[in-house]
């Protein structure tokens, strides 16, 4: 090593430790949002009671799923759209730990997004975080269940003509426990929710609005992350508790981010341990009159 | 008479796509096949071709769709690539089954894990008794010459089945090379509208894809499995076809210097390039070997084959996938059952090499032939041997 190799300072991230710095540079381009994403997530694990050998994070395919790999954790990054099924068998298998999902939009709610359901359905104990940047990034920026209406990417290049999902709605409809939206500029509130989606019993949610200026900026004119990240801002409103199904993401009205749900409910597991505890009670709960069946009359 | 253009891969793989009028294409973005639907979207957006491209949700949801609209009567379209083709995997049967003749490109890649988006053969190697037509491409010009070709015998009433286009992924898809686009003409005049033997009619209602029981199922199998050999004599047929029209002769197994050749080469893809340029660096040398490419690997060529390697004292077969557990690949493993059949016994020495996009030299082509030679003079059995592994 040369002298001046020797003398250039060591840049330390302060989550370093929780880094897997032999594996850096990552392949993030300059200006994504996952590296704000991922920072929250850092932040949020560094606060938290949890040992760190109890703590796993699961990821699928794309640009985000490879956070898995940079992450000094348990981690394991899967098969495109597998991660929530990976780590609910994770989860079953150790109830202790705690299984962070952090994947992409693509990989969650296209691909994977039949197992987003069922995951949320069933209510399995998993903190599901989801980088949303509106295309798939890695293989070049073509449509994704999150494109909006009329937006450019590679497979629609005349404008989308499909109508995207509304995640936090979709998630809290499937009886997700913990749900939230923040956009990558909203850095405090954005880790908060991670922390308190990380704390709360069952399948929690928070979706991350995050500029990915490479492949979906470049195509609709806003080429700059600063761009693309006020863009997402300035449309932002915070609206705490809104139901869900009215918290839209309209570039042309509102952005509305905060956090929609934070309800108690028994999580798969709770329900799996009635059933070997031999505690549910028969369906029907009101029970059937055997003999009065077909004794109806007609009129 | 066509046009020679400077292209990458993929586009003229999507251009000619275009050029043969396809009705759907279905497909969800893989690295390495990305290009090629991106470019067909494009050409659809643009108004260049009249066709519906439908980006659907997984690969899975792409041969389901691809399914539909081939039933329906549609010359159908879809490209994928290893994790994508492995998970459109329950649908590929059905395809041949249903006897629909999809076309698809596949931009072979290596399958998971570790997560790997080079090129090898081990998703379509995984894919081998899906019940479709398979070729291999060794260059872009082969690409764009059996994509058309793909469509003019799937589509073919004595045929009736799907046909996966193989090209390398990287190696082939990402790689500007001189291709002669054919003009449009040519292609309609090659190529006429699909006229399906069947297809879903509401005012003749058919149902498609119903159970199959045991007193019928062997039946329906036995079926398939007849039409997919049939198959072989109209897949000539229409190469000659296409050497008429088009100039380029096409042949389901292809021979280079086998003449006088004591060993021989077996090759897939594009590797086979660089196999060629060994074989001519060895003839300089004054050592007598020779090359056979498979370009049509489903229905398997039998008697071409054995043409092929008729005189030759050892086989060289390059595998690019493994098969573990067997102490040899999929192509060998084939191939020896098939000599042990037909009594032939030349020495096969099998060589796994090229996985994961692992670049494989000349140098390394004359060192398996080295090793096979001093295997064959030693008579004893050799087991397959990977190429280029780092203690």
């Amino acid at each position: 090593m040369s002298a001046q190799a020797q003398a250039a300072p060591q840049a330390a991230h302060p989550q370093d430790e929780l880094l897997r710095t032999d594996r850096i540079p990552h392949i993030w381009c300059s200006g994504c949002g996952i590296g704000i994403a991922f920072g929250s997530l850092m932040a949020a694990i560094a606060k938290c009671d949890t040992p760190r050998d109890d703590i796993s994070v699961v990821s699928g395919i794309g640009c985000t799923g490879r956070l898995a790999g940079y992450i000094h954790l348990d981690s394991f990054h899967t098969t495109h759209g597998r991660a929530i099924p990976f780590a609910t068998g994770l989860h079953l298998t150790r109830p202790q730990n705690k299984v962070i999902v952090a994947s992409g939009d693509g990989d969650l709610l296209a691909i994977g997004g039949n197992h987003f359901i069922h995951a949320a359905r069933r209510n399995v104990d998993l903190t599901v975080i989801c980088v949303n940047n509106f295309n798939y990034g890695m293989t070049g920026g073509q449509l994704a269940p999150s494109t909006p209406f009329g937006a450019k990417t590679t497979t629609t290049p005349m404008g989308s003509p499909d109508e995207p999902f509304n995640f936090c709605a979709l998630a809290a409809a499937c009886g997700a426990t913990y749900v939230a939206r923040w956009t990558a500029l909203h850095i405090r509130r954005l880790t908060t929710a991670i922390s308190e989606a990380m704390n709360k019993k069952g399948f929690s949610f928070v979706e991350v609005i995050a500029p990915c200026p490479t492949a979906f900026g470049r195509r609709n004119k806003i080429r700059r992350s600063l761009d693309l990240l006020r863009f997402y801002y300035e449309r932002s409103v915070v609206k705490n508790h809104l139901a869900p199904g009215e918290a839209t993401i309209d570039f042309d009205n509102k952005l509305v981010v905060g956090k929609f749900v934070d309800i108690e409910r028994p999580t798969y597991l709770d329900q799996y341990d009635m059933v070997n505890r031999g505690e549910l009670e028969a369906w029907p709960a009101t029970g059937v009159d055997a003999s009065a069946a077909g004794q109806r009359k007609a009129g | 008479m066509g046009r020679r253009v400077g292209l990458e891969v993929s586009l003229a793989c999507a251009e000619v796509v275009g050029l043969c009028n396809a009705d759907v294409v279905a497909a969800y973005p893989i690295t390495p096949q990305t290009h090629i639907v991106e470019h067909l979207s494009e050409m659809v957006a643009d108004g260049h071709l009249d066709a519906e491209f439908v980006p659907v949700e997984s690969e899975h949801s792409a041969m389901s769709c691809c399914v539909g609209s081939s039933a329906a009567g549609a010359r159908t379209f879809t490209s994928t690539s290893s994790q994508g083709l492995a998970l459109m995997h329950e649908i590929l049967f059905i395809a041949a089954s249903l006897r629909l003749p999809i076309v698809m490109a596949v931009a072979n890649r290596s399958l998971s894990g570790p997560i790997s988006i080079w090129n090898d053969h081990s998703d379509i190697m995984a894919e081998r008794d899906i019940g479709w037509i398979q070729t291999f491409a060794e260059n872009g010009q082969e690409v764009v010459d059996l994509t058309i070709h793909a469509f003019k015998v799937a589509e073919d009433s004595r045929v009736c089945l799907p046909v996966a286009v193989n090209l390398d992924g990287f190696i082939l898809t990402h790689v500007i090379e001189p291709i002669e686009l054919p003009d449009k003409e040519e292609v309609d005049a090659y190529l006429p509208a699909f006229e399906p033997s069947q297809s879903l009619d509401t005012a003749n209602p058919i149902s498609m894809g119903i159970v199959g029981m045991p007193e019928i199922y062997t039946e329906a199998k036995k079926a398939n499995a007849v039409a997919l050999e049939d198959s072989y004599e109209v897949i000539k047929e229409h190469w000659a076809g296409m050497a008429e029209k088009f100039g380029r002769t096409y042949k389901p197994i292809e021979t280079y210097r086998t003449d006088d050749a004591d060993t021989v080469f077996v090759t897939m893809g594009s590797l086979g390039e660089t196999t060629m340029s060994a074989v001519d660096q060895m003839r300089e040398d004054g050592i007598n070997v020779g090359q056979v490419r498979i370009r049509l690997w489903r229905p398997f060529p039998v008697e071409d084959f054995m043409e092929a390697i008729a005189g030759a004292k050892t086989l060289i077969v390059i595998d690019r996938a493994l098969s573990p557990g067997l102490p040899a690949g999929p192509v060998a493993t084939e191939l020896r059952g098939l000599l042990y059949a037909k009594g032939a016994s030349p020495y096969v020495a099998n060589f796994v090499c090229g996985l994961g996009g692992r670049d494989v030299t000349r140098a390394q082509f004359i060192e398996m032939y080295q090793t096979a030679q001093k295997a064959a003079a030693s008579g004893e059995e050799m087991t397959c041997q990977m190429v280029g592994v780092k203690e």
